[in-house]
């Protein structure tokens, strides 16, 4: 058994902290560092890390690239991204840090990007420091305090008031691992302005044998009357691990539609927080995992409900199989005074083999008595009767048991809005299913 | 129905009615826990030295454990040395069916809580065992038991009389390491009861225990054990109460199960301690542990319990079904008002081919009371076909209170099928619409949908248990509309 390594890291921070002398983010940091030295990593005795044993992914010492590398060619790129990417807002981030000249553009009103230490010295100072990191608020654990500790060319993105955005924004994380394990830790905070409309996609590829690790932060700031997608398609190498919060505010009437697709990699925890700010405020969740081979995906929501008339519904549905783990751990929080909320949460997973482990635990807690809040479970098999009905029309067992998983999928492909991301998740899906499409 | 609402009503604008204590000389350890208490209460019990053995270390190993914080309750800590281990009433335990020779001032005061000993003995055909503080004060039919062979007697009493049994069996279901509290209670337990159904026995009455703190400043760590051999079926009752008191008192006890193969073992609860004043003052905190084990084939374990009182409620009767086709079952109804802050629920762990276990939760809050339902469904690898199902609803009343569900799934097995579905709203104002509109007034409406929010789990409950369980909810009711 390896042992589970830490001690490095302190020279790791001294390491980029001097490298990086006068940035704004430099208190942020020694806070983050002090945090996770204090907290240290997160143990199974730790309640909202009871399934996933992440500690594991520290038994090999990681390289934290300091400076700016430019190790990646643009053949690389175009390899990692998705279809339809050369359409996009791409936005191209090489191990955890903004790179601009990997990056490419096809609007350039309606919005502004610019480093996170540009944002606190310049004219989004108001913005940064009202928004940037109240997730640690929420996430009080030592994986969140490693992302402040070393956050490195961060990002900070406006959208601009009413800007309707035609072309999503793909946020495209790329891990050099051709030489030594990395620990990657990319920032980004988004502040979207009132009624604007806006598309994200965030997606991980690891280049290279060796391991990775991303610990990525997110903070969306959603003011009133705007609307937000937001896509999380994780579809890496199984020597991809990744950690992410996105943390969203809506702090303002507006309306939230998630989706988190998760089809391959290591290790793999998704928060996803939703804390509704302002009364009336709506959210969609929707996460698939469809797991084989050694995958672990911890997916852990939480909707806090701090002002009446809010309404969220949340579906996570999950197919297990060979040695893959399956998490969920919803949360619905509905505070006092937080009257006439509506929430739903639903999960439903399906365990294909025996060596596969499902572990779910959705939760409610409510504080206000005029609500409207319910949530559903389940983990079984195939229908064993839909299986007949489809035998019995000639087709063979294989070709119905795919059908069936292909259907029970489709449920959440299909909240994908985004037509090339959704068909690219359809095909990902039909190849593990062996089906034609 | 309209007894029904008669009884509702007859309860409505009563307080704890178990408060009184009764003045009794009581026999008292000083306050404090070590190892010479320890050996104090085993020299006392005249216990023998393999159980002072097992006390000690459960100490021991306590002593190295700290108090669980994730439970979702708030409570000051606990001083573990200000409270006395062992309290007895002084009188003589009386022998079977000498009933006489019990305490005058104890019949009265067991009188005063509706167990009339000498009455119960002609009339209802309940088998019962008291035990007040620290020990086991009467026990009745036991002759009547001992014909089929049934023991049925004070743990004390079996350590005497059938130390074997209670060798084979104590600790199997509960380690003593299992957790702080029965670490703890294995310790320093001080009575409870003790019941053996043998092969084949069909048990012919229920059989029931009737806790009661009397002594101020006293916990009370009582421990049960029923063994159900082969095929045998046993209904089992559960009762308790404490007087109104300004302090906490502490009740930390253990209830282990074990079931053969086709046995059956029916465990009914009603829960009645001191819930604590309108303030929050005082109030019983009842840190429990109950298991039960399906070791037989086709076997049976079902909990039912209705918890109505204690300021603190930690509380989660399980059932390991490790035999092949065994059968778990949870009802329960969770009444919090006032500052009672209730964590409760069940763990159902499946072990064994096909088997099936079925949980169903109502929670009831009201006033400021925070109400839980945490339970975990384990399906381990060898559970082929293994199957469950789990309801929990919970109704808020009154925007002050909380209610919360905290389910965990864990799954190893393909052929498995587990489902969970949880709801929480409050009463609905069509409901109470209705009901005004046909003339009941909206305490009564209240109590009426209630009722019938609990009704599943009351059905569950023997005869004589539902009819107390009803008013009790109903009581604690009162004053909680408006």
């Amino acid at each position: 058994m390896d042992t589970i390594r830490t001690e490095y890291l302190e020279e790791r921070f001294k390491e980029l902290q001097s490298a990086q002398t006068g940035s704004a983010l430099q208190n942020w940091r020694s806070e983050g560092f002090k945090n996770f030295s204090k907290l240290g990593l997160p143990t199974l005795k730790n309640e909202e890390w009871k399934y996933t044993g992440i500690s594991r992914l520290f038994t090999k010492d990681y390289t934290i690239p300091s400076k700016k590398d430019n190790v990646i060619d643009r053949e690389t790129v175009d390899k990692a991204a998705i279809p339809g990417a050369s359409g996009m807002e791409h936005l191209v981030f090489v191990n955890g840090k903004f790179n601009k000249d990997l990056s490419s553009f096809q609007s350039n009103d309606g919005f502004e990007i610019c480093s996170l230490e540009e944002a606190f010295n310049g004219k989004y100072h108001e913005d940064a420091e009202a928004y940037f990191n109240k997730s640690s608020l929420f996430i009080k654990d030592g994986i969140h305090a490693l992302n402040s500790s070393f956050m490195n060319e961060s990002v900070f993105i406006k959208i601009r008031k009413n800007y309707h955005a035609t072309k999503p924004f793909y946020f495209d994380h790329i891990f050099d691992t051709t030489s030594n394990h990395l620990l990657a830790s990319p920032r980004i905070l988004v502040v979207i302005e009132e009624n604007a409309n806006v598309q994200m996609i965030g997606s991980y590829y690891t280049h290279g044998s060796m391991d990775s690790f991303s610990n990525e932060v997110m903070e969306i700031v959603v003011k009133e009357n705007a609307r937000l997608e937001y896509y999380k398609i994780q579809n890496d190498t199984p020597n991809g691990s990744h950690t992410g919060t996105t943390h969203i505010r809506q702090v303002g009437k507006s309306y939230v539609h998630t989706v988190n697709i998760s089809l391959n990699g290591g290790m793999i925890r998704n928060n996803t927080d939703i804390i509704m700010e302002e009364q009336a405020n709506e959210a969609h969740m929707y996460g698939l995992y469809f797991l084989k081979g050694n995958t672990h995906v911890d997916n852990h929501t939480l909707v806090d409900n701090t002002k009446p008339h809010c309404f969220s519904n949340e579906l996570y549905k999950g197919i297990i199989d060979e040695h893959a783990t399956g998490v969920f751990s919803g949360k619905i929080y509905v505070r006092p005074d937080a009257q006439k909320i509506n929430a739903y949460q639903s999960n439903k997973n399906i365990l294909l083999s025996d060596t596969g482990t499902i572990n779910t635990k959705p939760q409610l807690e409510i504080y206000a008595d005029d609500v409207k809040c319910s949530h559903g479970c389940t983990v079984g098999r195939l229908d064993d009767e839909a299986l007949y009905y489809l035998r019995a029309r000639g087709i063979n067992k294989d070709l119905a048991k795919s059908m069936l998983l292909k259907a029970f999928a489709e449920e959440i492909v299909m909240q994908i809005k985004i037509e090339p991301l959704k068909e690219y998740v359809e095909v990902q899906i039909s190849d593990r299913l062996q089906l034609a499409d | 129905m309209a007894d029904e609402m008669q009884l509702l009503e007859e309860r409505v604008n009563r307080e704890y009615e178990y408060g009184f204590s009764t003045d009794i000389e009581t026999d008292t350890a000083p306050k404090g826990l070590n190892e010479d208490i320890i050996r104090l209460i085993s020299r006392k019990k005249h216990e023998p030295e393999w159980l002072l053995e097992w006390r000690l270390k459960a100490f021991r190993h306590w002593e190295k454990m700290t108090m669980p914080k994730w439970a979702n309750l708030q409570y000051p800590e606990i001083n573990f040395q200000d409270i006395i281990y062992y309290a007895a009433p002084k009188t003589k335990k009386a022998k079977p069916g000498k009933l006489d020779e019990v305490d005058p001032e104890l019949l009265k005061t067991l009188d005063k809580l509706g167990i009339s000993l000498n009455e119960q003995k002609r009339l209802t055909g309940v088998a019962v065992d008291v035990v007040m503080d620290s020990v086991s004060v009467a026990t009745t039919f036991q002759e009547q038991l001992a014909e089929k062979g049934i023991i049925f007697c004070a743990i004390s009493e079996a350590v005497q009389k059938h130390p074997d049994l209670l060798r084979r069996y104590l600790g199997t279901v509960v380690p003593m390491t299992d957790n702080f509290f029965a670490a703890l209670n294995s310790a320093v337990f001080t009575d409870g009861s003790f019941c053996y159904i043998p092969k084949g026995v069909r048990c012919p009455m229920e059989l029931s225990t009737y806790f009661r703190i009397n002594k101020e400043n006293s916990g009370q760590f009582e421990r049960t054990l029923i063994i159900a051999e082969d095929g045998a079926y046993v209904s089992y009752l559960e009762g308790c109460t404490a007087p109104r008191r300004d302090e906490n008192q502490l009740h930390a006890a253990i209830v282990e199960i074990v079931a053969m193969g086709h046995a059956e073992v029916k465990y009914s609860t009603v829960q009645n301690w001191y819930p604590g004043d309108d303030a929050g003052k005082g109030g019983i905190y009842n840190f429990v542990t109950k298991r039960g084990i399906c070791k037989g084939n086709n076997s049976k374990i079902s909990w039912t319990q209705v918890e109505t009182g204690s300021a603190i409620t930690w509380k989660y009767p399980s059932v390991i079904l490790k035999g092949d086709n065994s059968i778990g079952e949870f009802y329960s109804v969770a009444l919090t008002t006032k500052f009672q802050q209730a964590d409760t629920g069940t763990k159902m762990h499946h072990i064994g081919k096909n088997t099936r276990s079925r949980i169903v939760s109502k929670g009831i809050s009201a006033g400021k009371s925070q109400n839980s339902y945490r339970g975990l469904v384990k399906v381990a690898k060898t559970a082929e076909n293994a199957r469950n199902f789990s309801q929990c609803d919970s109704l808020l009343l009154g925007d002050k209170c909380g209610a919360h569900t905290f389910p965990y799934i864990e799954s190893k097995n393909n052929t498995a099928v587990v489902e969970h579905e949880a709801t929480t709203s409050k009463i609905g104002e069509d409901q109470l619409f209705y009901c005004e509109q046909r003339g009941l007034d909206a305490e009564k409406a209240v109590a009426l949908i209630v009722t019938g929010f609990a009704k599943e789990v009351m059905n569950n409950l023997p005869m004589e248990f539902a009819v107390e369980a009803q008013k009790l909810l109903a009581v604690s009711l009162e004053g909680s509309v408006g």
